[in-house]
């Protein structure tokens, strides 16, 4: 291989250490943030407010933070609130997702292309935040879990993503089903789908994030505190003494600064534990994205 | 492919269509219920709403619903327009976007060719993993620990003040610093994800490509230019047109996160003075005000999208449509 840079000059070696220096400085700043909040939350609180912000390792050691987060009940309610919701939200978004793409996926089907059409158009052009609240607040949803995954059942640039996937079965397959004798849902359910599942995977990753994350949606048609999915309790607690939003900033400021901390670390852990394993999915559907997009 | 089993000749013509189409509903039905259901979603989420932006004519009162309401004509749009807001909005908005443009949308290029350089792939996949850690953390967090990194006492006043010698002081409400903030911790979240994108396009260029232009006697940053770059430019145009086509509704829900009164000169977007007033966050509600100024952001998204696409295909072979 001539490329293995044998006869690398002395401005190919300095490219190369500039390369490796701009690196981890990437990886500094990318991991210094998480582990500070990780080192702080278990430290002294007094202590954190002393060292105004930089932190290698702990200091002292006091659970009094994660005491605090354990206590606020409101906290947890919203972690179960999530929790329902994503489970909902995933079949609702699942089921309508999976159907119309493997509609849109067939071939031969009379009036496909306008329905098409029909739904494409809504990728550039929506009705808005109003008009939108107003349908939801007319179908009774304001206010309850409905609101949470029902409006958003289908995200068009999935269903899209999933289509190409369907598409990309060969025929042949389909057909021998058919003259077994399979009908139309059979081949659906036990030839399609079992063959597309990756891509259906990383579709149902995609709107698990979505939902884990979402707090606009949240924010528009929750009123009750009760019913607070997680981001929006989080929200009131990291940005407590910002906003003024006085009700729910349940410590003082001066130790406030880690039970804030512990708040990340417990509602931001179940995605850091899992995110190595699963983000070479994520990255899959990235790259089916980009075929299609 | 042929639908129907029976041999056609064998009836009159209109009876052997009516048989295919019997035929077909036989096959299909399933399909169509299918289509049915999807297109009942479209209709009720997506498509009543856009019968719904007819309260920006409106003066909207929920008793009178949609058509019920008095028209108003193009009041809500001429009060818009003649507020001080509009200004103040419409220009934070092309701002921040043009900004991230500007920065945000070279970086995760400039960062993926430089993990291309690296040779040691043990070291480029953990740099590469590590990279996409922001992505998966969710914006409120983010929003989160900017607000305490940035106070009075937080890591990165301390770091700034350390190296630089700038006072301690609450970032997030300097009117100077928020665009900065903005657009960097922007950067900082999607780095690494956005990159993967064009990771991709360049495993896909042919190394003997690399070879020869190594023959040919270029060095790194010639090839680069060479080679690199006009191997994934398709990939760039297609994501430019995209970023371009979402831009003004990019960010309500970061600014709502990171703005506050002090800093509103520089921080409301149009997207967020459409929630406050739709909402009635500083105020009265007020849906058809609201509505009208959504409208306005949603025909100019159109327009630059069509524009976008067009210059594209103009000027290469590369286009959305």
């Amino acid at each position: 291989m001539i490329r293995s840079g044998l006869r690398a000059s002395p401005g190919e070696f300095v490219l190369k250490v500039i390369n490796v220096l701009v690196m981890c400085f990437v990886m500094v700043v990318t991991l210094y943030p998480f582990w500070y909040i990780f080192v702080a939350s278990f430290s002294d609180p007094y202590e954190v407010v002393r060292t105004s912000g930089l932190m290698i390792w702990f200091k002292g050691f006091d659970l009094y933070a994660y005491k605090e987060v354990l206590r606020h009940r409101l906290f947890w309610i919203s972690y179960r609130n999530t929790m329902v919701y994503l489970v909902m939200g995933l079949i609702v978004n699942m089921t309508m997702t999976t159907l119309a793409a493997y509609a849109m996926s067939r071939r031969n089907i009379k009036g496909k292309g306008v329905v098409m059409k029909i739904i494409v158009f809504t990728m550039f052009f929506s009705g808005g935040l109003i008009p939108t609240y107003i349908v939801v607040d007319n179908l009774q949803m304001t206010d309850t879990m409905w609101s949470q995954f029902v409006p958003f059942a289908i995200n068009t640039f999935n269903m899209i993503i999933l289509r190409t996937a369907f598409q990309a079965i060969p025929d042949s397959i389909e057909e021998a089903a058919i003259i077994d004798g399979a009908s139309a849902a059979q081949v659906m359910i036990r030839v399609v789908l079992p063959l597309a599942l990756p891509s259906i995977m990383v579709i149902g990753l995609y709107y698990t994030e979505e939902i884990w994350n979402s707090f606009f949606r949240g924010l528009i048609y929750i009123r009750t505190d009760t019913k607070y999915p997680l981001q929006l309790i989080l929200r009131q607690v990291l940005l407590s003494n910002v906003m003024g939003q006085s009700d729910q900033s349940f410590v003082d400021t001066n130790i406030g600064q880690t039970v804030k901390y512990a708040t990340i670390v417990v509602s931001t852990l179940p995605v850091l534990m899992v995110y190595p394993f699963i983000q070479k999915y994520f990255v899959k559907g990235v790259m089916i994205g980009s075929i299609k997009g | 492919m042929a639908l129907s089993r029976k041999p056609a000749g064998a009836l009159p013509a209109k009876l052997a269509r009516k048989t295919d189409w019997k035929n077909y509903f036989a096959q299909y039905w399933f399909i169509y219920v299918i289509l049915a259901v999807v297109l009942a979603y479209y209709v009720i989420f997506k498509y009543i709403p856009m019968y719904g932006v007819l309260i920006a004519f409106k003066r909207y009162t929920p008793s009178a619903g949609i058509w019920g309401s008095d028209w108003v004509g193009l009041r809500n749009f001429e009060r818009f327009f003649s507020s001080a807001y509009f200004m103040r909005t419409f220009r934070n908005t092309v701002l921040l976007n043009v900004m991230n443009l500007a920065f945000g949308f070279p970086a995760p290029i400039i960062f993926a060719l430089f993990l291309n350089e690296l040779r040691n792939q043990v070291f480029k996949r953990t740099i590469q993993t590590i990279s996409y850690l922001p992505h998966f953390i969710s914006l409120v967090v983010v929003a989160g620990m900017l607000h305490d990194f940035l106070n009075n006492t937080g890591t990165i006043t301390t770091v700034l003040n350390l190296l630089f010698g700038t006072e301690k002081k609450v970032w997030l409400n300097d009117k100077n610093a928020y665009r900065t903030i903005y657009i960097v911790s922007d950067i900082w979240k999607s780095l690494g994800w956005s990159a993967i994108i064009y990771l991709a396009a360049l495993s896909n260029i042919d190394t003997q490509l690399y070879d020869s232009a190594e023959i040919d006697g270029c060095g790194s940053l010639r090839k680069m230019r060479h080679v690199t770059l006009p191997g994934i430019a398709p990939t760039i145009i297609i994501l430019f047109i995209l970023r371009i086509g979402a831009m003004l509704s990019l960010g309500v829900e970061k600014t709502l996160l990171l703005y506050n009164p002090n800093t509103y000169e520089v921080s409301d977007v149009i997207s967020s003075f459409v929630y406050r007033r739709g909402f009635g966050i500083d105020g009265r509600a007020d849906y058809s005000f609201s509505t009208a100024v959504d409208l306005f952001n949603a025909i100019i998204n159109l327009t630059l999208l069509t524009v976008a696409n067009f210059t594209a295909r103009r000027f290469s072979e590369t286009s959305l449509w």
